[in-house]
């Protein structure tokens, strides 16, 4: 007699085989029940799921073919006029081209930064503890705080950065930061590398301390290079957190809002705007909620495109073993 | 190879860390002692130590019930999440981790599916679908969308924990007569506190620093949780700098707070999640 629920069981194609049916009526019958009973656990988290994330998704995809002020419900339909619109939208076609500025901006810089800084810090090296929390320390911080202190700090000329650019007599590489559409985007990367490479440099550490020794000083008696070392040994074997980097770097720039509202709102003149921003500017300043709706479709199908196409040909093979187990990561 | 040599080839190392923990550092650092300035002295004054420690900026804030007000909210907030995103999660958890059912792996990838979509997809209709539901200006209206996006990130960890528990616990529980149920309550949720612990820390800070959902959700400044209220301050204030900057520093006070008491299980549980995940 086995159990309703199978211990231990793997993921894999439905109900495993079950010895010896009864007569087959009680057999569909306990069938059932077992499959109530794991669905009965499954209910509030899918009920809170479905109404408030997958529901909103789906309306929006709905509201978006349609003008719409957002009160009643949408009854001019337009078709695909929104989305005609997006794509001449000037503002929108730099949203996405910012998107992209900082994607590759993240990837050719802090993701290496962030990296080094790991490697650096997995060396037995005086203060690294100390160190390791505080450029993990920002990551802690609400975006919206950090964006109002990095607001004031490059404040053109009374603000921080321009005052000890001054003082040590570099006074010509200050400028107005936020306020110049020629630097806002690399001001604002600038403070999204402060708050964010901490976070990826503790997951570089994750992966390094799970490469064993034993792999790296075999490499050494075979006379490899400390760079060589880590070209073929660390790189490789590392590979599967930088995966899981990048695509959880890539999907924060898609989304980034709370720094850019709370310091530029999009400005000056659009030169900062993101997606999030365009959207919560027509749908909760402008009332084109069903604009706005069409956004959002868009941004969705961004990320939809970019996790699709990534799970495809960059993540697959983690995937596979994904979500087995947390203990070694030291819960 | 003797101490003084090592020191020495470590040496640029030791360097260009000192360079990366500045520039971390002094930004934090100007704020808390702007603070402690008055606003003409920070012009005056900006890069240096205050002339005068002046406590009047950080005594007034702490003083006045608006920032209480703040922070029990954001509390209020933070633990309810937590508590209901936790629960949910774990119910759901156990369900993939230890039951054999039609449609297991479809379910689970819509899950996970979350994972990839940013809120700000779902922020406008939501919003409409909160007006509907009468729940703006109502720490509801921010608790269950909170809850509901943290489901993916907590399904995750927990299952992937709920199935390391040696199968033969169950069948000898089962023998002794514990459904499922009871199995999940008396046996399974305390031996997985650390990982109850792991989770709960993630859903708090995500929870204690969610600006996009309270800005959209409270109009009334009864509720408005600490992000928001900052940046109302800074614009309420925005000439007087100094007390902007006491104010910065006191609202990240909590969360560094926070950070340094539960740091193992942050890091522990972000970095389970994302190599994991």
């Amino acid at each position: 007699m086995t159990s309703t629920y199978l211990p231990g069981t793997r993921p894999g194609p439905d109900a495993a085989p079950r010895p010896l049916p009864p007569a087959g009526r009680a057999r569909t019958r306990r069938r059932l029940l077992h499959w109530l009973t794991a669905m009965g656990f499954q209910l509030p988290a899918l009920v809170l799921f479905g109404v408030l994330v997958l529901l909103p998704i789906l309306f929006a995809l709905y509201a978006s073919f349609f003008r719409w002020g957002g009160f009643g419900m949408p009854s001019d339909y337009t078709g695909a006029d929104n989305f005609t619109r997006l794509l001449q939208d000037d503002v929108f076609l730099g949203d996405l081209w910012r998107c992209l500025l900082l994607v590759v901006l993240s990837l050719a810089l802090q993701l290496p930064f962030a990296l080094a800084m790991a490697v650096l810090l997995n060396q037995r090296i005086r203060g690294r503890a100390v160190y390791r929390m505080l450029f993990f320390a920002p990551y802690v911080l609400s975006e919206a705080i950090t964006g109002v202190l990095f607001g004031m700090i490059f404040a053109p000329d009374e603000g921080l950065a321009d005052h000890l650019l001054s003082d040590i007599g570099l006074g010509a590489l200050g400028g107005k930061w936020f306020a110049d559409p020629s630097t806002v985007m690399a001001t604002l990367f600038l403070v999204m590398t402060w708050k964010y490479f901490g976070f990826h440099m503790m997951l570089y550490l994750a992966g390094l301390q799970s490469i064993p020794a034993e792999l790296t000083e075999a490499a050494t008696v075979d006379g490899a290079s400390p760079w060589q070392r880590f070209r073929h040994v660390t790189l490789p074997l590392l590979a599967p957190t930088l995966r899981i980097s990048v695509f959880l770097s890539v999907i924060g720039s898609i989304q980034l809002f709370d720094l850019v509202w709370v310091v530029t709102a999009g400005g000056p003149d659009h030169h900062s705007e993101t997606m999030a921003v365009t959207m919560f500017q027509y749908g909760f300043k402008r009332y084109q909620v069903g604009y706005a709706s069409a956004i959002s479709v868009a941004m969705f199908g961004v990320s939809l495109v970019f996790a699709l196409a990534y799970q495809r040909f960059v993540l697959r093979r983690d995937l596979a073993g994904a979500t087995t187990n947390m203990r070694g990561d030291g819960a | 190879m003797n101490g003084s040599r090592k020191t020495v080839r470590t040496l640029p190392l030791h360097l260009v860390l000192v360079v990366v923990g500045a520039l971390m550092v002094v930004p934090l650092l100007y704020a808390l002692l702007s603070g402690f300035k008055t606003t003409s002295e920070l012009s005056r004054n900006p890069v240096g130590l205050p002339e005068s420690w002046i406590t009047s900026n950080y005594t007034g804030i702490l003083g006045s019930g608006a920032f209480w007000r703040l922070v029990g909210n954001s509390t209020l907030i933070a633990v309810a999440t937590t508590v209901l995103v936790v629960a949910v999660s774990a119910l759901a958890a156990f369900s993939f981790a230890r039951f054999a059912f039609r449609g297991r792996e479809v379910l689970f990838t819509v899950f996970t599916m979350g994972l990839m979509f940013p809120f700000a997809v779902a922020a406008l209709p939501l919003f409409l679908l909160l007006r509907s539901m009468d729940l703006l200006d109502n720490p509801l209206g921010v608790i269950l969308p909170q809850a509901a996006f943290g489901l993916p990130m907590t399904i995750i960890i927990l299952r992937g924990f709920f199935r390391e528990i040696p199968g033969e616990l169950e069948e000898a529980a089962t023998l002794d007569g514990c459904g499922p149920f009871a199995f999940f309550w008396r046996i399974l949720l305390p031996m997985a506190r650390p990982a109850l612990g792991t989770v709960s820390v993630l859903a708090v800070v995500t929870s204690w620093n969610n600006f996009f959902l309270p800005l959209l959700v409270f109009t009334d400044p009864k509720w408005w949780t600490i992000p928001v209220g900052v940046q109302q301050f800074q614009g309420q204030y925005a000439t007087d700098t100094a007390r902007v900057f006491a104010y910065l520093v006191l609202a990240m006070v909590p969360a560094l707070a926070f950070y340094s008491v539960a740091e193992r299980q942050l890091v522990g549980g972000l970095t389970a999640g994302a190599t994991k995940g």
